[in-house]
């Protein structure tokens, strides 16, 4: 049987034995290291008999809390693949010279540089934005779930089938070769016939419905579940920036899908959208990548704004200052972040008007995000300002944004873009927007949000030594780039000539060191704090003298979010309650209707995965039984007309008594 | 949800609603629909954006004119069209709580629909037949991947189509199934709507050019 080439290939598509990289030590290395961990994690689960608890409280939940949870979890873990492909990166360009090859085959290196890219922007960056919105955003619009608990399940399964696909090419075949936005001809078949390309494709694929289903449920919640009285001008500013964020997710990720697509079609079936002949034309495909490419950056910043304001606001111990022109200015950017996609091939040779168009609608973008900028600053202007955590990285945020972003004017120039595009000085810059923005911020949110959702606070000690190893990591590791790109040095260069620019890489490699040990602290401080929970346990369910509506209710809070749903007067409603002397309500308590668990979400992930896979290695027969099961599995759930229940009246009250008596305690002492 | 009022007596604000009634189910399914369909609505966007950017490029293959009947595509658009009209009809009927009429007129939409099907694809047969396949030019790549993809969309609608005269069978024309009714409804429509930017824009325009 085994010798029967024409059989195996119909079982098996292209996937043979070679595909396993056991030629390659690195890979091995890491596969063993990767195997050792998953087995133990699996035993230690097994041992402790935690699938049932996993698979029922977790894995099936419809609760957005425990959605965003996992979701955070998801970024944290590929948050550590990513930066293990960063710091060999820095690396290889820190020894590649003088003749040496560094350590890295070209084969890998450009795998390595095109996951680490892929990964930080679609596995880290938008989980954990995702789960912060899907955590804190119902509460602070008095919500008791999303509009659609089921879809909120299926999208975050559907973005770890994503994740399992992309770092499954890791072990089995090999990832694109193509940098993270894979322009053809180059990723097209001709010159990346292997599955490379095919793991990006379906990996994005796979994870994109996730989002877009997740964009439209959250802004129907924000658009149909607010509580009585929050009009759109007393949102929170996160809840506006989380509209504007999904507003833009459900406006730009069908533009990547259909891109995807029609790459696909190029490869699969051997269409001409972007080849060299038969008329295709490959500037396309830049132009349509980059038209979602660049909406998805301020999907991923402007929910850092809404963090940044609402923690400026809390530990300054004043209302935000301008809410009108933040929230004006949150919708221009979500606008102008539609109309300057250009800027990112002003050397495609459009020409002057064109270029000019688009370099001015560009720097135009930080006139809102300057208003932002001031905003926050006037906020704290006479603030009793509280250097916690969270105002920490905000302070950080912003001078090292303002970096970033004047750097980002000067790219804006077209002239200064040919000397500069690709180069090193790019790399800086969006490091520096994507770092000192958007990372910073869901730092601050991660350390602003934590108590809400677990009830104790995160170890202050560890979080200031992963603070300081991160900032000063982040400016040893980025500024020597931004020299290196004036010099003229290109992005995603494996090996070096000229000996002068050395010094710089190793001081950049000495960066990415100081960002390891960032992770690392952050890592103990997560641990740390989970041992001494006691010590740092916040029983108030508002441990900083917070404003919005998130912390009104317990740390962390119950199923149903609020036991009544509260009634809104002020921006700052949760600050406004507390003012007029609000008194929690102890008797009383209404039967609350709830969505059901269920696991289609999860079978219907797994089933899309398990095709996205059988399409990698053309295994026709698997992608179609996937298929067909995912269609019945989807008509199936749809039979069922039961989806929720009630939570009993004395249930509530059984709850909210504890949650009395655990005030009264914590008022004693 | 009636809204806890201040008091008349004193100034004292409520904070929380007291008399609280759940949201009713699928409230917000409009909504998210209507959202979704939006997204889909760029898709189509891009499809077309490619075919208006890529429709000319026949690298020495055959141009619309030499492919396109224009008889056969105005009997396609009018199966379309006729299959919204029957959809109304049942959506008419359902609002009448008439579970045959509407099963009636729910299944000769869904027979316009494999009408329009079996057009679209005897066209494509015949293309296909002469050579002028997708992999021909990337004028023939962007029309066969735009006018397929509103086919897939159809053929999807098809079997939802079936899917909701099952339930309504067998449940009855509920809240839920009227809900679910008006979805596929408004899908629908909207793929009629964008037949006709196809009609004009691919078809008719092509024939011009």
């Amino acid at each position: 049987m085994f010798d029967n080439p024409e059989l195996l290939k119909l079982i098996f598509g292209r996937l043979t034995l070679d595909a396993l990289p056991i030629h390659e030590p690195i890979l091995v290395g890491t596969f063993a290291v990767v195997a050792t961990g998953g087995l133990a994690l699996l035993a230690i689960i097994t041992y402790f008999r935690l699938w049932g608890y996993l698979w029922r409280e977790w894995f099936t939940t419809v609760d957005h809390k425990r959605i965003g949870i996992m979701y955070m979890i998801l970024g944290i873990v590929m948050l550590l693949r990513g930066f293990a492909d960063a710091i060999m990166m820095r690396l290889q360009q820190a020894i590649a010279f003088g003749g040496s090859d560094g350590y890295l085959p070209a084969h890998h290196y450009d795998q390595v540089f095109t996951a680490h890219g892929v990964i930080m922007i679609f596995f880290v960056a938008m989980p954990l934005v995702t789960g912060l919105m899907n955590y804190v955003m119902p509460l602070q619009i008095g919500a008791r779930d999303v509009s659609f608990p089921f879809l909120n399940n299926f999208s975050f399964w559907m973005t770890v089938g994503g994740a399992v696909l992309v770092m499954m090419s890791l072990f089995v075949g090999e990832f694109a070769r193509t940098g993270w936005l894979a322009y053809p001809p180059l990723s097209n078949i001709g010159y990346s016939p292997d599955v490379g390309v095919d793991y990006y494709i379906w990996g994005l694929q796979v994870a994109g419905v996730g989002t877009t289903l997740s964009g439209i449920n959250l802004i129907c919640t924000i658009v149909k579940l607010r509580a009585p009285g929050m009009t759109m001008m007393k949102m929170p500013v996160f809840t506006w920036t989380s509209l504007c964020t999904n507003v833009l997710i459900v406006a730009s990720f069908p533009v990547l899908t259909a891109v995807l697509a029609l790459l696909s079609l190029d490869r699969y079936i051997g269409t001409n959208f972007f080849t060299n002949d038969f008329g295709g034309n490959p500037m396309m495909y830049v132009n349509l990548i980059w038209i979602w490419g660049h909406p998805e950056v301020y999907i991923l910043v402007l929910p850092a704004f809404g963090i940044f304001s609402e923690v400026t606001a809390t530990f300054s111990g004043k209302r935000l200052f301008g809410y009108t022109s933040m929230v004006y200015a949150t919708v221009v950017i979500t606008i102008l972040s539609y109309l300057v996609w250009l800027h990112h091939f002003f050397t495609m040779g459009s020409g002057a008007s064109v270029n000019s168009f688009f370099g001015i609608t560009t720097m135009i973008i930080s006139i809102p995000t300057g208003a932002k900028m001031f905003n926050w600053l006037f906020t704290m202007y006479r603030g009793r300002i509280r250097f916690e955590l969270p105002m920490m990285w905000t302070v950080t945020f912003m001078l090292t944004f303002v970096i970033g972003g004047m750097t980002g004017v000067l790219l804006a120039v077209p002239p200064a873009d040919f000397v500069l595009h690709n180069s090193l000085f790019l790399v800086a810059h969006f490091h520096n927007v994507i770092i000192g923005g958007v990372l910073f911020g869901l730092f601050a949110g991660i350390n602003y949000w934590f108590p809400k959702a677990f009830g104790f606070r995160l170890d202050p000690f560890w979080g200031k030594l992963s603070f300081w190893f991160w900032v000063s990591g982040f400016y040893f590791a980025f500024m020597p780039l931004y020299v290196l790109g004036l010099m003229g040095v290109t992005r995603r260069l494996r090996v070096f000539d000229d000996p002068s620019l050395q010094i710089w890489f190793v001081i950049a490699a000495f960066g990415a060191f100081l960002i390891f040990l960032g992770i690392i602290a952050m890592l103990v401080q997560f641990a740390v704090s989970i041992l001494r929970r006691e010590q740092l346990k916040d029983v108030t369910g508002d441990p900083w003298n917070a404003r919005t509506l998130e912390w009104a209710t317990s740390s962390p809070p119950p199923d149903y979010n609020f036991a009544f749903t509260p009634v809104v007067y002020d921006n700052d409603a949760w600050w406004d309650m507390k003012r007029r002397g609000y008194t929690r309500p102890l008797t009383g308590f209404k039967p609350i209707h709830m969505p059901s668990n269920t696991a289609t979400g999860i079978i219907l992930a797994g089933l899309a995965t398990a095709m996205g896979f059988g399409l990698i290695w053309y295994i026709w027969w698997l992608a179609a039984v996937c298929f067909i099961a995912l269609l019945a599995v989807a008509i199936g759930h749809t039979f069922n007309y039961h989806r929720d229940y009630d939570i009993p009246a004395d249930q509530i009250g059984k709850v909210e008594d504890a949650r009395t008596r655990v005030l009264a305690a914590g008022a004693q002492s | 949800m009636s809204i806890a009022t201040v008091s008349t007596q004193s100034s004292e604000p409520v904070f929380h609603v007291i008399d609280e009634h759940p949201h009713p189910e699928g409230a917000s399914t409009m909504l998210g629909f209507w959202i979704y369909l939006m997204s889909d609505c760029l898709i189509f966007a891009m499809l077309f954006a490619t075919y208006g950017v890529l429709g000319g490029n026949y690298a020495a293959g055959p141009a619309p004119k030499d492919l396109f009947d224009l008889k056969l595509v105005a009997l396609n658009t009018t199966m379309l069209l006729l299959s919204s009209i029957t959809y109304g009809f049942a959506m008419l009927t359902m609002e009448k709580s008439k579970l045959g009429a509407t099963q009636f007129w729910l299944a000769i939409t869904g027979l316009f629909g494999l009408a329009f099907l079996g057009i679209e694809l005897t066209e494509f047969h015949h293309m296909i037949h002469e050579g002028a396949t997708p992999q021909r030019s990337a004028f023939l790549s962007s029309f066969f991947t735009l006018v397929g993809t509103h086919g897939l969309h159809v053929t999807f609608g098809l079997v939802w189509l079936v899917t909701l005269m099952m339930q309504s069978a067998r449940y009855g024309l509920t809240v839920a199934n009227r809900r679910r009714l008006m979805c596929l409804s408004m899908f629908w429509h909207f793929l009629d709507v964008v037949w006709i930017g196809v009609f004009t824009f691919v078809y008719l325009l092509g024939v011009l050019r």
